[in-house]
């Protein structure tokens, strides 16, 4: 018998046959997206470098000295800027938003990944979600003409009386538009942040541990506090960081609460003024280089304060990643 | 954590078990409790703006533009159209290089540069809205004139990480026996993903795409720094070169007057913009949902 006559095209041919027909479309999708992914680089760059160029002059006239000054005065006799209150009055909001925000959206988490039934879950879970979907610009629209008024007629008098020995509630409220009204506006945005991925993270504590806590005769609470708490304190931490960047950054909202006051004061019922929410709300108006740059210098501050936060932020949840690998 | 007690304790009944009950029973109703204060705070601001909104809301709100001298009769169809056009445009030039860096994540990148990637997209999301806008100020605007262009290209900025980080969550679900019979069939890796991971994960990259752009929508920062010159009775819609009326402006401005017909009208718009970014959101999740259950994830 005579072996079958085979075309000539050995395995070898074949794979380089198939092999560079896909060759060049591959190479292209696979050049596209890492084109993309360089564009991204390119875009955290540039941001970087513009506003620091746009910043120059305001860092070259004042230098370091510009995030301890306290004086703002624009106009041309005065030219003295500083961003020592802005810088405060985003420390005071934030940290607000954050006392009231972390407490509320942790709890809501564990509601979510732990106590609600399965079907008031998929309602409430999307509602609390669609919180961060109101645009900050009709939050504040709502913080002015709802939200100040109301805190202004009601809460506010009465804290002041029960509280007024305490710096924070010691001014005679005035008006709604304050700190503490734009510090309020402000947890209303950070608690879908921490509430979401709260919840995300509770939901990865394996079961058995939850369980064999209720087996062993823990109460609900005590297989929280001694169960998923401790095996996700780490993400939970991340969480309020990322929140906490939210508030940093969030101009509009707070330009249209806060009242733009131009002092440091120990009082909540006085107004204030964002690093974020100056530059909203004086920028558009900017007359002189000095002040525009200014403005620019306030955006640098903000851009390294929002950029560490993000970075620790990152990095908690990174050792978390590392936990999560080690417990399973 | 100093909650986990000791495992050498010896186990003892303490015998309050009524008190630890109550704990416990505290626990859930204030979790409970921070739950309904969430929804109730939604519910009281969505309440308000239907509430004042209705009363500014007619069909001539809608489908008439501003008077030219001012006043409060007239509409807002110039800036409602303008935001929509904004928005298209920045979708256009955020969704496909997001879609091309989550494709970079999820199928090409190695390990360590997914990770990297992933890092500055983080750090792209974590940038405050105000610092992009002042970005493209200093990129397009600075010396020139206002433009819709120069407001779309700091939406997209603000998209891009959202759409990104959402899309690669989706094609992470698109089970890898798909992308291992493809390659058993000896198709090549452009094609696996072009026609096989991405169809499959469309739905959730469309539902990405939706939740970023309903975002964008009510940004206000850029769209004041970067396209808020304007005649806010103009008409003129071409965003290239131009400034192009649109809604936050619109509510930021009539927010900062103190003019009783003027919040009329910022609720009115609020009004407007809520109830397409909602319906949006709702739409999206729904076609997220559905896409998972049929991905079976």
């Amino acid at each position: 018998m005579r072996a079958a006559v085979w075309p000539a095209v050995s395995v070898r041919n074949l794979r380089a046959r198939v092999k560079t027909r896909g060759r060049f479309g591959d190479a292209l999708l696979y050049g596209l997206c890492a084109l993309a992914c360089v564009l991204t680089v390119v875009v955290l760059v540039a941001i970087a470098y513009e506003v620091v160029k746009g910043a120059r002059l305001s860092i070259s006239t004042f230098g370091l000295g510009f995030v301890g000054h306290t004086v703002w005065k624009p106009n041309p006799p005065f030219n003295a800027l500083g961003a020592a209150v802005f810088l405060f009055g985003t420390a005071v909001t934030s940290a607000m938003a954050l006392l009231i925000a972390a407490p509320v959206g942790i709890a809501i988490g564990l509601y979510l990944a732990l106590l609600a039934p399965g079907r008031v879950r998929s309602v409430v879970g999307p509602l609390v979600e669609m919180l961060a979907a109101i645009p900050s610009v009709i939050l504040g629209l709502w913080g002015i003409l709802v939200l100040g008024p109301y805190l202004n007629r009601h809460v506010e008098p009465w804290l002041h009386g029960k509280l007024g020995f305490i710096p924070l509630f010691g001014d005679v409220p005035t008006t709604g538009a304050n700190v503490f009204t734009a510090g309020l506006i402000l947890s209303i945005m950070v608690v879908p942040v921490i509430a979401s991925i709260s919840r995300d993270l509770f939901l990865t504590v394996p079961r058995e541990l939850e369980e064999g806590a209720l087996a062993l005769g823990a109460t609900r609470w005590e297989t929280v506090r001694g169960v998923v708490l401790p095996s996700t304190a780490s993400g939970v931490a991340a969480a309020c960081f990322l929140g906490l960047g939210r508030a940093l950054g969030e101009a509009i909202a707070v330009a249209q609460v806060i009242g733009s006051g131009n002092v440091i004061s120990r009082s909540l019922f006085s107004t204030g003024d964002t690093l974020a929410s100056r530059i909203a709300l004086q920028f558009p108006g900017a007359e002189t280089k000095l002040h525009t740059s200014s403005l620019f210098y306030l955006a640098v501050i903000l851009l390294v304060i929002g950029l560490v936060t993000n970075l620790i932020a990152q990095w908690i949840s990174r050792r978390f990643d590392y936990q999560v690998a080690v417990v399973r | 954590m100093s909650a986990v007690p000791s495992p050498e304790a010896p186990l003892t009944a303490t015998g309050n078990l009524r008190r630890r009950a109550v704990v416990s029973r505290l626990f859930e109703g204030s979790a409970t409790a921070a739950a309904l204060l969430a929804v109730g705070v939604l519910g009281i601001v969505v309440f308000s703006v239907v509430k004042n909104g209705a009363s500014a809301l007619n069909w001539d709100f809608i489908t008439k533009n501003p008077p030219q001298f001012g006043g409060s009769s007239g509409g807002i169809a110039n800036a409602v159209a303008g935001t929509v056009i904004i928005t298209l445009l920045a979708t256009a030039m955020a969704m496909p290089i997001s879609v091309l860096v989550a494709l970079y994540l999820s199928e090409f990148g190695s390990r360590r540069s997914a990770r990297a990637i992933g890092m500055v997209l983080d750090l792209l999301n974590g940038i405050p809205t105000v610092v992009v806008a002042l970005f493209v100020f200093g990129l397009l605007v600075a010396g020139h004139q206002h433009s819709g262009f120069a407001m779309a290209l700091a939406l997209a900025v603000i998209m891009l990480p959202l759409i990104a980080r959402a899309s690669q969550e989706v094609l992470r679900l698109v089970p890898q026996s798909l992308r291992d019979a493809a390659d058993a069939l000896g198709v090549s890796r452009r094609r696996t993903v072009l026609g096989i991971v991405l169809p499959t994960a469309l739905s959730g990259i469309v539902t990405a795409t939706v939740l970023a752009a309903a975002r964008a929508a009510g940004e206000t920062a850029p769209a004041l720094f970067l396209n808020s010159i304007y005649n806010s009775s103009q008409t003129q819609l071409n965003p290239f070169g131009h400034p192009v009326p649109n809604v936050p402006v619109l509510i930021f401005q009539l927010s900062e007057q103190a003019d009783a017909s003027g919040f009329a009208r910022a609720w009115g718009a609020a009004f407007v913009l809520l109830t397409v970014i909602l319906i949006a959101n709702i739409g999206a999740r729904a076609l997220l949902a559905r896409s998972r259950s049929k991905m079976g994830a």
